[in-house]
């Protein structure tokens, strides 16, 4: 459970996250949606307690400001969308380093630890490569391989940036079905996404960001409307349905045309 | 190689480097009554030989190789990046400085401890700058730019010294001294550099952990709960007490700091903190050799251990490079 209240957001002297207030439930999936510079992931660091923000962020009732930041990283777990693996390390050490702010000064690994680390492997469709340098991988690869990392940390709330962006149609259904497993356990999750198809059938919740403010929240049904990808994206998209959930593929800039014959 | 035995094989390889030192020298002593000498004393030239001359020697080969080794792999770790050395951030050179600003003014030859202590304050000099800076902006980056910026006004002021410097010889005193040597220091050197090397690299020591929370990027490590304003300012003082210090008596000696880590890094899991205890053996090894070969590689005289940690480790680095065809990890 993590709640926000009035929460902004200034990076030099910019206000790139402005009010939001939000309290995501758990057992559930919520996605962030919105153009580029919404405010997305500047919000994601904020609900992590990485940049300095104003009004109150609460998890499981605890603020934020007032826990340390090891107790911080047992609670909430982030998923930066910048993607950074600095030294040829294998992907089982790589993952195993989601387990640290759980080991004491001996970083020891326990039974339990090695049991999550290959849960949140299988999971990401990654335990093939455990011995591989994980700098070796392809990019989809690294993705799944960080998130599997995040995923060992085993906190309470995940958030997730962009985690589905450059993997192939497959792994992004892997990667939705393994956050939803996780929300199954009643964890809460917040994802930022940029597939409206893949946020309005995996997502519980949706919100609808721009220019730094909250301008929807709800169902996916509710606020993924043609006319609100209008205001919001500037696209028209084609809305439809079958039995597992909705379809939304953008097929034009609103107002402009609708395939490549047509271009200027 | 697992990581016990990397550590037994370098720890024996620096004490059997450690003894060689103490063995090595144009007294030309048997190595019985060298050690002898050492242990329970002797005759009285043999004695102060070696309790005055070589054991101070190899003491300071041994604390600045480790200091520089273990600097360089924490540097590297912390700012993600296989070129980092203690250089890097500008303690060497603001150190220098400070030792020249002595020989400069003089002062160097009144006391004994001046020039230890300008080189010194060049160095927290060079910390208290850098702090500044990353108080107002955080970022890895801007400690790399202005550790840079530092370095080259470092030698801006050590080359202008040397162009006002008052007669020729203080300019070759100042030339000689940059080189690096570990020539002629005595106990006192050791008294004054140990305490500090030791806390330097104490503070170097705990910073494992977050270096390797580090690997995923500075926002990675954060999520992982490291404290990275925490981990920032143990990385810069440590470094400033134990390469100040090590500057400050033995002067400058450069690459052992870049080339240890990549030596022994592929002997490794890669995590930053496993290279750590490894590199600080290395770096003293490395030191100790380099030592060796510039007492006894010339006839006539003794080259600067710098001269020959470089010329051993420029081209090494370029073998590196070349062999490992991929990125230099």
């Amino acid at each position: 459970m993590i709640e926000a209240r009035n929460l902004s957001v200034d990076l030099s002297s910019r206000r790139v996250v402005s009010g939001i207030s939000l309290g995501l439930v758990p057992g559930t999936i919520t996605g962030v949606l919105g153009p580029n510079g919404a405010g997305k992931s500047t919000l994601m660091r904020a609900l992590a307690g990485q940049i300095a923000s104003t009004g109150s962020i609460a998890v499981d009732g605890r603020e934020l400001a007032s826990l340390s930041f090891a107790e911080r990283a047992r609670l909430v777990a982030h998923l930066p969308q910048a993607r950074i693996i600095s030294w040829p390390l294998t992907v089982r050490d790589l993952v195993g380093l989601g387990r640290m702010p759980w080991q004491g000064v001996s970083r020891a690994f326990s039974n339990g630890d090695r049991a999550l680390c290959t849960e949140a492997m299988e999971m990401m469709d990654v335990a093939g490569l455990a011995e591989r340098p994980a700098t070796e991988l392809s990019g989809g690869e690294q993705a799944r391989v960080l998130a599997a990392r995040a995923i060992a940390q085993d906190t309470p709330v995940l958030l997730a940036d962009e985690p589905a962006s450059g993997l192939d149609p497959a792994h992004q259904m892997t990667m939705m079905a393994g956050l939803r497993k996780l929300a199954a356990k009643g964890r809460t999750l917040l994802v930022s996404l940029h597939d409206l198809t893949l946020a309005a059938r995996w997502c519980d919740r949706i919100l609808l960001m721009k220019e730094g403010r909250l301008v929807a929240e709800g169902a996916p049904a509710d606020v993924l409307t043609a006319e609100r990808l209008g205001e919001v994206f500037g696209i028209l998209a084609h809305i439809d349905h079958d039995a597992g959930g909705m379809i939304l593929a953008p097929v034009a800039l609103a107002g402009g045309t609708a395939h490549r014959e047509a271009r200027p | 190689m697992t990581p016990l035995r990397l550590n037994l094989a370098l720890a024996a390889l620096t004490a059997v480097l450690f003894v060689l030192s103490l063995l090595i020298g144009p007294a030309h002593l048997g190595p019985v009554a060298s050690i002898r000498a050492l242990v329970a004393g002797g005759d009285e030239a043999t004695r102060i030989i070696m309790r005055e001359i070589r054991l101070p020697r190899a003491l300071l080969g041994l604390m600045v190789g480790a200091s520089l080794g273990l600097s360089g792999a924490v540097l590297q770790g912390f700012l993600r990046n296989p070129l980092a050395e203690p250089g890097i951030v500008g303690v060497s050179a603001m150190a220098s400085l400070g030792a020249v600003i002595m020989f400069y003014s003089g002062l160097a030859g009144a006391s004994l401890y001046a020039l230890p202590a300008g080189a010194l304050a060049g160095a927290f000099l060079a910390v208290i700058v850098l702090l500044a800076i990353a108080a107002r902006h955080g970022s890895t980056l801007t400690l790399i730019l202005s550790g840079v910026a530092l370095s080259s006004l470092a030698a801006a002021l050590t080359s202008l010294a040397l162009n006002l410097s008052p007669n020729p010889f203080a300019s070759y005193e100042i030339i000689f001294w940059l080189l690096g040597s570990l020539k002629d220091r005595s106990m006192t050197h050791v008294a004054i550099a140990l305490p500090l090397i030791a806390a330097g690299g104490a503070l170097l020591a705990t910073t494992g952990r977050a270096l390797d929370a580090f690997s995923l990027g500075e926002e990675g490590a954060e999520s992982l709960g490291i404290d990275r304003r925490r981990t920032r300012l143990f990385v810069i003082v440590g470094t400033a007490l134990a390469v100040g210090a090590g500057t400050a008596v033995t002067g400058a000696i450069s690459f052992v700091g870049l080339v240890v880590p990549h030596m022994l890094r592929p002997l490794t899991n890669r995590m930053p903190s496993s290279l750590l205890l490894p590199s600080a053996m290395g770096g003293a090894a490395l030191l100790l050799a380099a030592d060796i070969v510039a007492r006894t590689a010339v006839r006539a005289g003794e080259l600067n251990v710098g001269v020959v940690t470089a010329l051993i480790g420029a081209p090494f680095f370029l073998w590196l490079i070349v062999r490992s065809r991929r990125e230099i990890f």
